[in-house]
């Protein structure tokens, strides 16, 4: 994590792009992306030095709206491709981000063998509990009574998916649930996930005012977590099992597992590469 | 099989109701009246509505079938494997890069000779990203064994939704099927549409004839697909005879599809080409080709081209795969000079995949008809009826027997 220590100070606004958001009005992941500029501010990365990869969904548009390496990939695969990228250029600062739809159901498999390989990067997945692009349906987290989806009008009738519980038992190494309702709490748990060594997921509750309008009301219901982070598994366990979704603002687990090949090189030099560009100079 | 008595047109279209509906809702009614047993979903646009649709009528109690949200296309068509080897009647629908995540169950559905029925809402394939209309998709995966049939309306979306059930359920085919309706043209086109009868359609599918081939069967409980070619298998002959027997299989569908239109036409007063329509083709010198919605305008271009007195016809393609080159043949024995406009691009040759198709046919007519490839209508894109007169002037210059061009036109180039 030494690449934070850039003396050059950065602003929020150093790593935003010229494409305007085209989510909804009101949409949480609007304060989430500000909270991801806020981050790399705050640990002044120069932007040649992250990426930003998503899938697809409202909340994979992000990459397309920061200034620093982005690709916004196939549906569900973000975490593959955010792997092999690592690996390739572990001097990077590698953030995922995307919706529960994306994450949990179509690249549920990736989720759960990104957790076990700890990977150095960090996962910021925005819980809307639904899927936004394609007008509202149920997605993996959305309770099993909740029939506003034309899709499944008489509610999914399946459990939802505990993403920090099942992150917990794949081996992820930092895990923390933040609410969009506090951008800046956002922005600090991403700092502290990107400077955590492994595979770090940090859940946001980001409503989705369209096709969820009675999220409106999380910003009421979130409490700030009253926990201490903790490296003991079994006890981060306990604590996830009894939770009710709404503890947000605090890291709930940060393990000391070692990430996947600590400590490796880039399988290319930039200044090679560059040199291989220079053609006829 | 059915014995109902065959009623005549007009007492069957009088038990019609006509509505006003989009493609996507009128694939749904379409499968409602099929009556399938099972149906896998997972949302894609556009095919979205399309599948809620089908939930709806499912939720309100007008359609009785299992209906699944999977996780996944790969999953979805996974579980409507498991349902058809249980002997269920299976529907599903998906587009683009749901298709492409699809492929490995698609693969194996026609190998395995699964009638299932899959909807393609046809969307161009990515990269770069777009959620638009185009014919990729179904032309990408042309080669599987799949039956496809395109639609040109959304009265022919319906219709053709429903004969697919019954082509694919057919002894002789015993095959998945594709029916293929443009993505924002027909998905989201609300147009005027008979809807039939449930009893006529009951009589018209007769009862479910189940893959017992590959259905769980309590006289012979058995292993499906077992590892065949030699690598502990029984030998390379039976992976040999699955495929000839596929092949045979499509080859029986060009003939049963015509007869299955022949018998909707018969039960319903409405008749749709099967595999080949032609339109003003008979006193034509030259001729374009088209596939899909895009054949309404292209239609409109021919009529004032007549009317300028350029003796122009149109052969359009219903069904792609198999490809009907016999009656493809027919309609390119009439005709000097070809224009073919594919919605897709053909990396290989550079040129339209039908285009590319259509080289084979022109090869068995045994003479030599000069033909241009266009590519046009990529990403939603709008072929209208000017850009069809392009097409016409440019096949039309073929007949003076100057040099062919063998770059395709990009029709959509300068929009």
């Amino acid at each position: 994590m030494d690449n934070c220590a850039v003396a050059q100070k950065m602003s929020p606004k150093d790593y935003k792009s010229d494409v305007k958001p085209i989510w909804c009005a009101g949409c949480g992941d609007f304060s989430v992306l500000s909270a991801i500029t806020k981050a790399l501010a705050a640990l002044s990365l120069p932007p040649e030095q992250v990426a930003v990869v998503s899938g697809i969904g409202c909340s994979s548009r992000i990459p397309a709206y920061t200034s620093v390496y982005g690709f916004h990939g196939v549906h569900g695969r973000a975490l593959p491709i955010a792997t092999g990228l690592k690996i390739a250029r572990p001097d990077l600062t590698v953030l995922v981000t995307g919706g529960d739809g994306d994450g949990f159901s179509i690249g549920g498999n990736h989720f759960l063998h990104a957790c076990r390989r700890n990977v150095d990067m960090t996962y910021v997945v925005m819980d809307n509990q639904v899927y936004g692009m394609t007008k509202g349906q149920a997605s993996p987290t959305t309770a099993p009574d909740w029939e506003g989806s034309k899709l499944t009008p008489e509610g999914a009738g399946i459990n939802p998916f505990h993403p920090l519980v099942v992150a917990l038992a794949a081996g992820a190494n930092f895990i923390a649930r933040c609410s969009s309702s506090d951008p800046n709490n956002v922005a600090q748990i991403i700092a502290e996930g990107i400077r955590h060594p492994g595979f770090s997921l940090i859940q946001v509750l980001s409503p989705c005012v369209t096709f969820r309008p009675e999220q409106k009301d999380w910003k009421r219901m979130v409490r700030t977590a009253v926990v201490d982070a903790t490296d003991d598994p079994a006890r981060a366990a306990r604590r996830l099992m009894t939770d009710d979704g709404f503890n947000v603002g605090k890291v709930l687990y940060k393990g000391s597992r070692e990430p996947f090949r600590p400590g490796a090189e880039a399988c290319f030099q930039v200044d090679d590469l560059e040199a291989g560009f220079a053609v006829g100079q | 099989m059915t014995t109902a008595t065959l009623e005549t047109p007009r007492e069957a279209a009088a038990k019609q109701k006509v509505i006003l509906c989009e493609g996507n809702e009128a694939a749904a009614l379409a499968v409602a009246l099929a009556r399938p047993d099972m149906v896998a979903v997972y949302p894609i646009t556009p095919q979205s509505s399309l599948v809620e649709h089908v939930a709806k009528l499912i939720a309100d109690g007008k359609m009785d079938a299992d209906i699944v949200d999977a996780e996944g296309e790969h999953s979805v068509l996974s579980v409507l494997q498991g349902g058809a080897l249980a002997g269920a009647r299976t529907y599903t629908a998906t587009c683009g890069p749901g298709l492409a995540f699809m492929f490995e169950p698609y693969f194996r559905t026609s190998g395995m000779r699964l009638p299932i029925v899959m909807t393609i809402v046809t969307r161009d394939g990515i990269t770069p990203q777009s959620v638009w209309g185009g014919h990729q998709d179904a032309m990408t995966v042309r080669e599987v064994g799949w039956v496809q049939m395109y639609c040109e309306t959304v009265q022919e979306v319906l219709d053709t939704t429903i004969m697919a059930f019954k082509v694919a359920e057919h002894h002789d085919v015993m095959l998945p099927v594709n029916i293929c309706l443009d993505g924002n043209y027909l998905s989201y086109g609300a147009s005027r549409v008979e809807l039939p009868d449930q009893a006529e359609v009951d009589a018209f599918l007769g009862d479910k004839f189940v893959n017992w081939h590959v259905a769980l069967d309590p006289q012979r409980p058995m292993a499906v697909d077992p590892l065949t070619g030699g690598s502990g298998g029984k030998g390379p002959s039976t992976f040999v005879r699955y495929r000839k027997g596929q092949c045979k299989g499509m080859q029986n569908a060009l003939r049963v599809i015509e007869e299955v239109h022949e018998e909707w036409a018969q039960r319903f007063g409405r008749s749709f080409a099967p595999l080949v329509e032609e339109y003003r083709l008979d006193d034509a010198e030259f001729a374009i080709m088209t596939l899909g919605s895009m054949t309404g305008a292209a239609k409109d271009a021919i009529d004032e081209a007549r009317e300028a007195g350029k003796k122009v016809g149109l052969i359009k393609i219903k069904t792609f795969s198999p490809f009907p080159v016999e009656a493809l043949v027919r309609s390119l024995a009439k005709v000097r000079a070809l224009g073919v406009v594919d919605r897709s691009v053909g990396f290989r040759w550079n040129c339209g995949p039908m285009f590319q198709e259509t080289l084979g046919a022109l090869y068995r007519l045994g003479r030599h008809v000069p033909a241009m490839s266009f590519i046009g209508g990529l990403a939603g894109a709008d072929l209208t009826i000017p850009h069809f007169h392009r097409v016409i002037d440019a096949t039309e210059a073929l007949l003076q027997g100057g040099p062919v061009p063998t770059e395709p036109v990009w029709l959509n180039e300068r929009d």
